[in-house]
Order: structure tokens, then sequence, then C-alpha cells
């Protein structure tokens, strides 16, 4: 026998803990320590400066045509100029997003919260999640359009559908993180089955809620512009297709400009509410 | 507390049994174990890992029906949890999103009262965490989290505390440093405790009495009864009569699975055997 007076423990199986995860398990938030040093901050800024640079001065070398490829600097000076012709644009598409994602995330939410507590049901209605999850919702948008015509309503669906099961499965798996010591814990003070859920799934599952929220939101962002180049007059989708079709090669990745800026806004948001609200996991 | 000739025990274990159903089939976790713990006292439960402590822990807090026999804390069955019942989970329990002061605050938020500050502060003071209360429990050493967790089970002022092998995962001088600190609480608030743990010396040095539980299936083998006074001293825990109980208490649990691991063995080459042609 070893030292000491310690019974030896045999196979202790650990039960119960959910296995960790965060926002900064998805590969998009791995690139380190999200406050950057000024220096990385400056290095990043000049590797910004020499690419784009280099671009416009390679373009104009060797005498590119704008149709193919316009020069960095024509693109920023588009932007400007035909903002004004743009902004509307950018509304439309905003509005489809906001409305489509927050019907979207509402639902997805909701149904993740209401299935985890029943795993048979969960069970029963999994494939057909999975269903929602792999069809590219824009795939019906021609069919929507159809039926609902070319104004707002069938491109909020497009968003609504293509955002909802992605927080939804996100959320479930969230919500799926029973930790049987902390809702004992909790009913060793006599909690409710509300209480348990808001005071504990509810935070244990906030990490995967967001990371839910955010895949949704680009999801949205991406069925939306698809879904104003299928069909319609109006929203950023459009202007791209118009754009290109008048070989408007500025303006259109003017327009590629704003789109990227909004991903990347949706992703700092995400971030910057994750770090305040879920960072004790990470 | 004496209400007639026979003392009621603060909580009363009787033949308690517990039978979990698994996939794998039914499970006999606790067989008929009795035990009394009275007004004041420290009791250990000692036994192999798996045996059915936690268990018979969760059943006397009222989180977990048993299968058949009956707690009783006052002399009154409980049926479910109660709130003079403090717990001490194996791991600290912190939960992760809270700061202490919230962790601290949870029980109260839980039952809509408001917390008492002046005991909650006094609480943090004597486990020595003061001003630790803004800390998130990532922040904070494996000690101080089950600090906090004893300052949150004790912040309801509970008659019994019931402690499950909570310093387990400490290394053996934090393990000491928080044995004298529930020893000191004891002598201050004189709860009720029972105190599950795997370390022998432990349990002797906070116990009034150890109780020794079987293997699984979990069943009382012997209790031992600790008669040094309080508080133990290093000089009193290097004693001959620590060293011989500490002794006797592993022999009865060595002893008890020796002969099992032999059977494993055999059974396990007689198969082998069977197996050739
Ligand atoms: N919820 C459960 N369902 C099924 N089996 C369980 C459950 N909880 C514990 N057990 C089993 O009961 C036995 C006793 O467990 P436990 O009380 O945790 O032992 P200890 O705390 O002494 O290590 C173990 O074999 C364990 O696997
Ligand atoms: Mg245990």
């Amino acid at each position: 026998m070893s030292g000491g007076d310690a019974i030896p423990e045999f196979s202790k199986a650990k039960s119960g803990d959910g296995q960790d995860v965060s926002l900064t398990n998805l590969s998009a938030f791995a690139g380190g320590p999200g406050v950057k040093s000024g220096a990385e901050v400056a290095a990043i800024l000049v590797v910004a400066v020499v690419i784009i640079g280099g671009i416009e001065l390679a373009l104009r070398i060797f005498h590119v045509p704008q149709y193919i490829m316009p020069p960095p600097s024509a693109i920023v000076y588009a932007l400007f100029d035909e903002f004004p012709l743009i902004a509307p644009h950018l509304g439309y598409t905003l509005v489809e997003l906001f409305s489509g994602f927050a019907i979207g995330a509402v639902v997805g939410l909701l149904m993740a919260a209401v299935i985890t507590q029943f795993p048979f049901a969960e069970k029963i209605v999994a494939p057909y999640i999975l269903i929602l999850v792999t069809t590219p919702m824009l795939a019906l948008v021609p069919l929507l359009i159809l039926r609902f015509g070319f104004g707002y309503t069938p491109r909020i669906i497009a968003v609504a559908l293509a955002a909802g099961p992605m927080v939804m499965i996100n959320a479930a798996t969230g919500f799926r993180r029973v930790d049987s010591a902390k809702i004992a814990l909790a009913r060793s003070y006599g909690a409710s089955t509300l209480q348990i859920f808001w005071k504990i799934r509810a935070p244990m599952a906030l990490p995967m809620i967001l990371v839910g929220l955010m895949i949704g939101a680009i999801f949205g962002l991406l069925t939306a512009v698809g879904a104003e180049m299928v069909g319609g007059g109006f929203g950023l989708g459009n202007r791209l297709t118009s754009y290109s079709s008048m070989i408007q090669m500025p303006q259109f990745f003017a327009v590629v400009l704003i789109l990227s800026t909004l991903g990347i806004l949706i992703y700092v948001l995400f971030f910057l509410i994750g770090k305040k609200w879920a960072s004790w996991e990470a | 507390m004496n209400t007639g000739s026979a003392r009621t025990p603060k909580l009363g274990v009787q033949a308690a049994s517990k039978v979990y159903t698994t996939a794998s089939g039914d499970l006999l976790a606790l067989d008929r174990c009795s035990l009394d713990v009275h007004a004041n006292e420290i009791v250990s439960i000692v036994g192999p890992s798996g045996c059915g402590k936690t268990t018979l822990l969760w059943s006397m807090s009222g989180l977990h029906r048993l299968t058949s026999g009956a707690i009783l804390l006052d002399g009154k069955e409980v049926t479910g949890p109660r709130p003079e019942i403090g717990i001490v989970f194996q791991e600290a329990n912190l939960l992760p999103w809270r700061n202490l002061d919230a962790n601290i605050n949870f029980p109260f938020e839980i039952k809509g009262e408001k917390p008492d500050r002046a005991w909650i502060a006094h609480l943090l003071h004597r486990v020595g965490l003061d001003g630790f209360g803004g800390k998130f429990p990532r922040e904070l050493s494996g000690g101080m989290q089950q600090r906090a967790a004893i300052v949150r089970a004790l912040a309801l002022k509970p008659s019994v505390l019931l402690m499950d092998e909570p310093f387990g995962a400490l290394d053996s001088f934090t393990r000491e440093e928080m044995n004298r600190l529930v020893e000191e609480i004891w002598l201050d608030t004189k709860t009720t405790i029972v105190f599950i743990t795997h370390s022998i010396e432990e349990a002797i040095f906070l116990s009034d009495r150890v109780v020794v539980l079987t293997a699984r299936p979990g069943r009382v083998a012997k209790v031992y009864d600790v008669p040094f006074p309080r508080p133990r001293s290093l000089e009193i825990m290097a004693t001959k009569e620590v060293f011989d109980l500490t002794n006797r208490i592993k022999m009865d649990i060595v002893g008890e699975r020796r002969p099992k691991a032999q059977e494993q063995l055999e059974h396990k080459s007689a198969e082998i055997v069977r197996i050739r042609p």
C-alpha cells in the first residue's frame, strides 16, 4: 500500500459536467486574445497599407482595365460618390436582416429551450432540424416571391429560415449541458423549475447561445443579399447585380466593401457581448 | 433539546436503502444504513470510492428519495430539501458566471429573502475572504473556492451542515488548513456536521464519531468514537491513540476489500481457462 492514510480511489467515473464550450472555441474567435497591443494594431495597419498600396500600384503599372479590377482608390471614391444612392438600399437590407433575424432568433431560442426539456421530442425533431440547417434557404426564394410578391416579406422569411435553425442548434447544445451538481445546489434551496431554468440552465447556455446568434446573423446577411439578387428592385444584393450588369465595377466593389464591413460589425458585436457576459468560461 | 428521556437525534438515518435504476439494470448503492447524528456533533463517514457516501448525503439532504427507509430531522421525516440543512458539495460548486458576492447571495435570491449582510460579512471575515467579493471563481484558488462554498452554505444559518468530500481536491497543506477552519467554525457555531471524506486522518481530526461504510452496497460496517478534546493540536494528532485508531479504520476498509479483489481475480482467471479449447 502506498503511504498516507487516504483510501485509494478506484475507477472514479466523473459524471456531470458538460464539456466546456465557449466563443473562443469557434475557429474564427481563436485568433488569440481579443485585446491587441498597440504594436500588433500597428503591424496589422502596415500590412493593410502594403497590400492595398501594392494592389493599387500593380493595377496601375499593368494598366488593368477598370471593368476587370478597379484600383482601391477608385473603389473608395465610388463609395463616397455613390453613397447617397446606395444608402436607401443599405437601409432596405438592414430592415430585412433585423426583422428576419429577430424572428428567427426568437423562434430558434424558444424551440431550443422547450425541446431540450423533452429529450424524447428532441429525438423526433432532430432530423427535421438537420434538413432546415443544411438546406440553403436561398433555394426557396423564387417560390417565396411567387407567393408573397417582391416586397420585404419573402426575404424576411428567408432570413428567418436561415438564421433560426442556426440559433436553435447552437442554443440547444448550450441548454443540453446539464450540470447535475449545480441543479442540485439550486434545488437544495427549494428552487422551482423556472428558477432553475433562469438561474442555472440559461446562464450555462449563454456562451453557446451567443455563438448561435452570431452564426445566425451572418447566415441571415448572406441570405438577405442573395435573396435580393434573385429578384426585386431593392437592397444591396440588387445593387450588386445592377452594377455588375452595367459594368460599374468601382461601385460594385464599394457595395462589396459595405457588405464585408457589415459582416465584421456583426462579428465584433457578438464578440464584445461575449466578452462582457460570457467571459467566465474562456 | 432533550424532550423526554431518550434524546431525539438531530438527524436520524433509519434503514436507508437506495437502488439506482440504470440502463444496465438496478444498482443497490445503499443497503439498510442506520445512523444517528446528535445535535452539535461532528460525524464523519469514510468508505471506499463508490460505496455510496454521496448517495447517503444527498438522501440526508432531501435531494434524493430513498428507495426504502427514512431520514428524520428533529424527529420529522425529510421528504425534500430543507432550509435547516446546508450542503457543501464535492467540488466547490460555485456558479462560474457569478462573482463571490453573487454566489453567496444565490440562496437568498432563490428564496426571495434579503441576505443577512452582517452575518455574511462576519463569515467572509472568518474564512479570510474579506475583500474578495468582486472576484470570480476562476480567479480564486481551490481552497478559496471551497471557503466561499462554506460561507454560502452557512449564510442561511442551517442547523445541520452536510459536507461531501469538501477538501478532496486540495493539496494536503491546504486541506489541513481547511480542517482547522472547520474546527474553528464548529467551536464558534456548534453546528451539527456530517462530514464525508476518504481521508481517515481528516475524519479523526474533525469528528466525535467516525462511521465506516462497506464497499458497494454501502452498509455501516463500524462506528468509532473519537474522544480527544478540541481544539485538536498537532501533539494530540501525533499520539499513539490516534495512530492506532487510524490503523484500525484502515484495516477495516482494506481488510474488507482485499478478499473481494481476490475473488474478482479468480473469477477472471476462471474465464480465461474456460476460453481455451
Ligand atoms: N444517479 C445515479 N445513477 C446511477 N448510479 C449512480 C448514480 N449516482 C451514483 N451511482 C452509483 O452508485 C454508487 C455509489 O455512488 P456514490 O454515492 O457517488 O459513491 P461515493 O460518493 O461513495 O463515491 C456508485 O457505484 C455510482 O456509480
Ligand atoms: Mg462521492
